[in-house]
């Protein structure tokens, strides 16, 4: 009996297991290699397309790299101006309260300039989503220190380390927003490893859900690379991640509802 | 017993050869090519077919999603 050994006998539809979604458009993305915000902007895709939120949902894009990003996920978007993400996603689900309303920002949008947006919104509950990409470095300018920089990492204005006597200490966004009563589910994930997209992916579908009962402020931060910005090939920048940033950042919810509290719907 | 055979499909124009699915994968299959796209990336390719499991770690991590997974049991 002749066996279906051969590679092109397995490239049938049937036999499909993963496939890039249809939400995001066919556009290239522009970011480096290695990039972790195409797989987040693939995840997203993936969620709104397995809660069949693709009509309901609206984006609010930031400025940083990510300012494209209307032009890869195939939904509405707004573009907002640097930093107010938060304040212009309000006004959207106040408006518009049956939408699926979501930011995406990175660490120079939401922790630097957008730092009051961000802790407002999130104290007054706005029933919204906000993704945060915190890269530790201003990465569409040339990579220079940002807010989220960690002690002593070089950046491009801070050439001999960030000195925390002179610079400050870094900024953990995520934490602060945790301790806000408005805010309903918190967490910090990764997108380097398999697993680690999966749990993201797990943390975005729960924020959508949240959103539909009505909960409160969701705050997803997505600890990421910059291999432009470190000098460092993508390889290696996923392991400085593990090293470094980790360590200082570590993974995992900083808040979690009650599972009776998960289930009812606020109005 | 019933053995798991994939298969992946790359879109070599659109991968940047950023070599995260290579250590991704678990069995060794996707190696970076010694030629060029034409953007002028190493991409990544399936050099060892008959490894591969279908387990979809590389499309999972790809940043670009260039990578199809295609899966059967034989």
């Amino acid at each position: 009996m002749p066996q279906a050994t051969g590679i092109n006998d397995i490239i049938k539809p049937e036999n499909l297991v993963y496939k890039r979604t249809e939400v995001m458009t066919p556009n290239i993305l522009h970011y480096c290699p290695g990039c972790g915000h195409g797989t987040v902007h693939r995840i997203l895709a993936e969620v709104i397309e397995e809660e069949g939120l693709q009509t309901e949902a609206i984006g609010v894009s930031p400025v940083g790299c990510s300012v494209l990003l209307y032009n890869y996920l195939d939904i509405d978007w707004q573009e907002a101006a640097h930093g107010r993400a938060p304040a212009v996603a309000t006004a959207i689900k106040r408006l518009l309260p049956d939408k699926f309303v979501f930011t995406y920002q990175g660490d120079g949008d939401l922790a630097a300039i957008g730092t009051a947006e961000t802790i407002h919104a999130c104290n007054r509950g706005e029933n919204i989503m906000i993704i945060f990409i915190n890269n530790g470095i201003y990465g569409m300018t040339g990579g220079q220190m940002a807010p989220t920089t960690l002690p002593g990492m070089k950046s491009s204005t801070s050439p001999y380390g960030r000195d925390v006597k002179m610079m400050g200490n870094p900024v953990k966004m995520t934490d602060i927003v945790a301790t806000l009563p408005g805010t309903f589910y918190v967490t910090r994930q990764s997108v380097h490893t398999p697993a680690n997209v999966r749990k993201t992916k797990k943390a975005i579908r729960k924020a959508a859900q949240y959103q539909k009962l009505n909960k409160g402020t969701c705050f997803i931060e997505v600890v990421s690379n910059c291999p432009s910005g470190w000098k460092m090939t993508p390889v290696e920048s996923n392991r400085w991640m593990e090293e470094n940033m980790f360590p200082f950042y570590p993974l995992g919810d900083m808040k979690v509802p009650q599972e009776s509290e998960s289930q009812t719907t606020n109005k | 017993m019933a053995k798991v055979k994939g298969s992946i499909v790359v879109d070599i124009d659109r991968c940047k050869g950023c070599e995260i699915c290579m250590v991704s994968c678990p069995t060794g299959t996707i190696a970076m090519a010694k030629e060029v796209n034409h953007k002028g990336y190493f991409y990544a390719y399936p050099a060892n077919p008959d490894l591969c499991i279908g387990c979809a770690n590389c499309a999972v991590v790809c940043p670009d999603g260039v990578i199809t997974v295609y899966r059967t049991k034989i």
